[in-house]
Formats: structure tokens, C-alpha cells, sequence
């Protein structure tokens, strides 16, 4: 059985619009208007235990909608969501024991406290012997390094200590859903490098599934075998990473080195003009007629070196939500 | 239950930490509290020293009832104002989805999470000035009329909670509603005197509209004997089921809209 069940998930919100200056304002208090936005429309997919899955989408495409829908904290306006067999909008303990929520831009460590503290509160409340709680504390924090970190007020911790905390809070009561919205979120490389180890190694502790959205390409790269791309509430696109690059980036980028200045040379007769730089020239080719085109370009130039590569992934998904803007 | 209650001390001991953690803040908050203390006793002095008489109210039984509503307040300074401050932060921040996705009951960890300790003075106060009215009732203290005006003030202290937890829950739609806070302590503040004193119409408003009179003056009453202390007689046992029936009805109410304010919440945006 999937983890994690998304049918057909919509949800409409009704958002009040105001028109800007005190007439606006006036307006806006009396006789407030409303539209309806439409946030997610008609998202289907399904997650496995032990899947890692990235969930793509530029900002305002729906993300956060619908991990709210899927742990239950927003009801869905059509469709069902099933996460562990649960319907997560009733929110029965024994689905909530299970998974956990981790915002990036949102805390629930207790600001004047050290994390021992609310770890503390945490462990009361899933009900976690004394133990117990200490022994999962410490093998949280021996896999994230952290030490004296949770001894001190949670306010005096830098961003990253403090997102580290936030996960051991959030997994104490070992999981089995993770749903991770940013959890890298203005991380410097070395505490994204240290939360994206972490994650991995508990998945593989633990079998959890987790579903991650993030911006940062390279937490998608070295985690996710799989991804989600919405856009305007739509599903573009679900399935492996790589075959993004495949369905969604056509050509493959041809670098080639010349042995003399190219002078009045015509590139255009083997693919699209990426760039030139002197005797560098990238071309775009299809897919199809690579092999062709590396051998005519072989014969016809006096070609020094020659590469062929992807175009990087954020450039392939970049374009995607470009392309998908129109 | 026993999950709930170890989940309670640990609660408090955290808010009482987290308050600890600032200790000049700590230590002006507690002469704040001795000052206004002794401000309370000595303005009790004062009106004692008169004579003075309201409402055809005795003066213990008019002390009864300020005891009465100072208990209530350090009571509402304690408990019911810092978490109804939380919950309109939870609200607007958006943090409110940790604790619904907690496995425990969320009006439980929204009322109780939060005690300030700055009510502990007016909550003694408002004891001792309660013992010491009923002691200089005719009377005197006795099991039959401490047992029923104890009755009366933890009926009181419900009435309080069902009708700011309604308030609170408001939040949900209408995210800022910090003046709550004030709204309760002006609501309370209106009981502070015996309902009685009050002219009739202002009467019928604070006991069927807003249930001050079974706040502060059913449980003075009660000290009494049922009577107002020797002025005009009360309908004794009557009033104290009055005071349960408004203070049941409040908390299921509190707890029904909560309910389905929560059917309502969309939570913050991202």
C-alpha cells in the first residue's frame, strides 16, 4: 500500500482583493470583495514507503497547498487524500503519531528555551518514556552533529543549528511520513550538505517516505530519484529525475574546440547557435540526429576537442516553469 | 489522563522557564506584583476604615465579592490571558499547524500550554480577602458556606474560560485579536462590585447577557449563607445551580465552536 495517496486533490481558496490608498481601504473594510483562486487543481500521485520524492514548482504553484491538504490541515475543496491508510483531515492521533511537518521558514522550538526543553514537551506529548526520549535525542543528534547546541537558549543558535533542532524535534516520534516543505531554506552549503545526509540516512534507518519540496536544485539532485513538478496548481510532470531532462530538454548541448578561428564559418547547418567564444562553439542538437551531427562535424571541421552533455537540471526546469508561464 | 497531566507539569515548568530565562525582567515583574499587592490591601484599608455600604451590601459581603474578583483576575492573569495572547500569534504566524498536528487533544494544549506567574499575587490576594470576609460574616467559616462559594468560584473560573475561549476561537477568522485580552478584563472588572449595586437594567445585562453576576457575586453570596450578609436575602442553592448550568453551557459551547472553527482554518500562507 502507497504511503501517501493524492486523488484528484483541487482546492479552492476565497481571498479578499483590495484596491490600494484609503478609498481602497474604506472600501475594503465595508464592502469587502472576494475571488476564489483556484490553488490546486486536480493533483493525482501516489508515494511508496521508503520513497524520497521531490515536489517541484515555482513559488505560488501549490506546494504548500497541497502538503497542508495531505497532513490534514486544510481540507480539500474536491478530491481525497489518503496518507497510512488515514483520511488526514480527521487528524486521528494514530495517523499524527506517525508523521511529522517540517517548514522552513516556520519554527515550533520554544525561542527562549534551549531545544532540551521542547524536546522535553514533545516527548510528553507522544508519549515517549524518559528513556527513551533520551536515547532517540541523542542518536538525532549524534547523526546531525550536534552537541552543546541543544543546551542552549534556541534564540542565541545560528539558522542552521537551529533548522537541525527543528529536525530532531520534528522527528522524535520517528515517523514514518515526512513532509518537508524548504527545510533548507537559507541554509549555507555546509548545513544544506549536513541536512541533506541526515534525511537520506534516516530514510534508510527507517524506511520513512518523505516528500521535499525545495529550491534548491542541488536537494533535489542528491536525494530524489523521483519528482513532482506542479505549476499553477497543475501536474506537469511525475517520474524520474532524469527523465525530466529527456521529456522536457530535447537537445543535448555539442561543445567544440577548433583548431583555427572559425572565421565566416556557418555552424548553423549542424544545429542551433548556442554560443561562440573564439574557437568555442556550443550548439544545440535534437537527440535524434546527435550521432549524425557529431560525425559530420568531425569530418567537416578540424575539430581540437569535442564534448556532449545534458543541459543542467535547474536550467531544464527553469525553462520548464518559463515555458509553462505562457 | 495521566499522558495529559505529566504533559501539563511539563508545560508549566517550561513557561515558568522561559520566564526565568530574562532575569532582570523577572525581578522588575516580581516587585511589579509586591507593588501592586500591597496597593490592593491598602485601598481594601481605606474602604474599610468608612463603613461604607453598597448596594445594600454589607461590608464583608462587598469584600467578598472584590475578593472574589481578584481571586478571578490572578486566576485570568495566570492561565486564561498569556495563552489566548498565543493563540492570536499561532494564528497569524501560522505556527498553529505544529500543535494541530500534535496527537493531543488542541484546545488543551491552546489553553493550558502557557501560566505566567504574575497572577499568583492577586490569586492569594483574593483568597486570603475571601477567608477574611467570610470570617467577619455573622456566620463566621464554616464547611457549609466555604465549600459552596469554593464551588461557586471554580464555577466562575469556567464561566471565564468557555466565554474567552469563544473569543479566541474568533481568531481563526479574524486573525488579529489581541484586544480580547482587554475585553475579558473589562468584562471581569464589571463583576468586581456586587451585581446588586448595579441600576436594574445594567442588573439584567450582567447576569442573562454577560454572566458577570455568576462570576463574582453568586460565589460571595454563597460565602454568606445564600444571603448577602444580613442586606437583601439571595435565592441560596438556586444561584449555584444557576452558575453551573451558564458554566456547563459555556464550555460546551467553547468547545462545539471551536470545533468547527477549526473545520474553517486554512492557516497562514506558507
Amino acid at each position: 500500500m502507497p504511503s501517501v495517496i493524492a486523488d484528484n486533490l483541487s482546492k479552492v481558496f476565497r481571498v479578499a482583493d483590495k484596491q490600494p490608498g484609503l478609498l481602497g481601504t474604506l472600501r475594503h473594510f465595508s464592502h469587502r470583495k472576494y475571488r476564489d483562486v483556484e490553488a490546486v487543481k486536480g493533483v493525482s500521485f501516489s508515494i511508496e514507503p521508503g520513497e524520497i520524492v521531490g515536489f517541484l514548482g515555482p513559488n505560488g504553484a501549490g506546494k504548500t497547498t497541497t502538503l497542508k491538504m495531505l497532513t490534514g490541515l486544510i481540507h480539500p475543496t474536491a478530491g481525497a487524500a489518503q496518507v497510512l491508510g488515514f483520511k488526514p483531515f480527521d487528524r486521528k492521533a494514530e495517523l499524527l503519531r506517525q508523521i511529522t511537518l517540517v517548514m522552513g521558514q516556520k519554527q515550533q522550538l520554544i525561542w527562549d528555551l534551549p531545544t532540551l526543553d521542547s524536546l522535553r514537551i514533545n516527548a510528553a506529548v507522544y508519549d515517549l518514556p524518559r528513556t527513551e526520549a533520551d536515547n532517540r535525542v541523542a542518536e538525532l543528534a549524534d547523526m546531525l552533529g550536534l552537541s552543546d547546541e541543544m543546551t542552549r537558549p534556541v534564540r542565541k543558535l545560528s539558522l542552521g543549528e537551529r533548522m537541525k533542532c527543528e529536525l530532531v524535534a520534528a522527528l522524535l516520534h520517528r515517523p514514518k511520513v515526512l513532509f518537508l516543505d524548504e527545510p533548507t531554506l537559507g541554509l549555507d552549503v555546509n548545513a544544506q550538505n549536513a541536512v541533506r545526509q541526515f534525511l537520506r540516512q534516516y530514510n534508510q534507518q527507517h524506511g520513512a517516505a518523505i516528500l521535499l519540496t525545495s529550491h534548491y536544485m542541488a536537494d533535489i539532485t542528491a536525494l530524489c530519484e523521483r519528482v513532482i513538478v506542479i505549476h499553477h496548481g497543475s501536474l506537469k510532470y511525475d517520474g524520474e529525475l532524469r527523465g525530466i531532462v529527456e521529456r522536457f530538454a530535447p537537445l543535448r548541448e555539442v561543445t567544440f574546440e577548433l583548431k583555427q578561428d572559425p572565421a565566416g564559418q556557418d555552424f548553423q547547418r549542424f544545429g542551433q547557435i548556442e554560443s561562440t567564444d573564439g574557437r568555442i562553439v556550443k550548439l544545440l542538437v535534437e537527440r535524434s540526429r546527435l550521432t549524425g551531427t557529431v560525425n559530420r562535424l568531425l569530418h567537416e571541421l578540424d575539430v581540437l576537442d569535442l564534448t556532449v552533455s545534458d543541459p543542467p537540471i535547474e536550467q531544464v526546469i527553469g525553462r520548464l516553469f518559463e515555458g509553462a508561464e505562457e | 489522563m495521566k499522558r495529559y497531566l505529566h504533559t501539563l507539569r511539563i508545560f508549566w515548568s517550561a513557561s515558568v522557564g522561559a520566564e526565568m530565562e530574562y532575569r532582570v525582567n523577572f525581578l522588575i515583574s516580581l516587585f511589579n506584583s509586591a507593588v501592586t499587592l500591597a496597593g490592593g490591601v491598602f485601598l481594601l484599608l481605606v474602604f474599610y476604615g468608612s463603613g461604607y455600604e453598597m448596594g445594600g451590601w454589607s461590608w464583608p459581603a462587598a469584600l467578598a465579592v472584590i475578593g472574589v474578583y481578584t481571586l478571578l483576575d490572578g486566576f485570568q492573569q495566570m492561565l486564561l490571558a498569556p495563552n489566548r495572547t498565543r493563540i492570536t500569534q499561532m494564528v497569524r504566524d501560522g505556527t498553529l499547524d505544529f500543535v494541530l498536528l500534535k496527537p493531543i487533544d488542541a484546545q488543551f494544549w491552546l489553553s493550558l500550554r502557557q501560566l505566567s506567574l504574575w497572577g499568583g499575587p492577586n490569586l492569594i490576594l483574593g483568597a486570603g480577602m475571601v477567608l477574611y470576609a467570610g470570617a467577619s460574616m455573622p456566620a463566621g467559616l464554616t464547611l457549609g458556606n466555604i465549600a459552596p462559594a469554593a464551588a461557586g468560584i471554580v464555577l466562575g473560573m469556567a464561566i471565564l474560560y468557555g466565554l474567552g475561549y469563544i473569543l479566541s476561537s474568533l481568531t481563526i477568522w479574524f486573525v488579529k485579536m489581541e484586544n480580547i485580552t482587554f475585553m475579558m478584563a473589562a468584562l471581569l472588572e464589571a463583576g468586581r462590585y456586587p451585581i446588586p449595586a448595579y441600576s436594574p437594567l445594567y442588573r439584567v445585562f450582567f447576569t442573562f447577557v454577560l454572566p458577570v453576576a455568576f462570576m463574582t457575586t453568586v460565589p460571595a453570596r454563597m460565602l454568606g449563607g445564600g444571603t448577602s450578609g444580613g442586606g437583601t436575602s439571595g435565592g441560596g442553592g438556586g444561584w449555584l445551580l444557576g452558575s453551573l448550568a451558564v458554566a456547563a453551557g459555556l464550555l460546551l459551547v467553547s468547545r462545539l465552536f471551536w470545533l468547527w472553527a477549526l473545520r474553517h482554518y486554512t492557516s497562514a500562507s506558507s
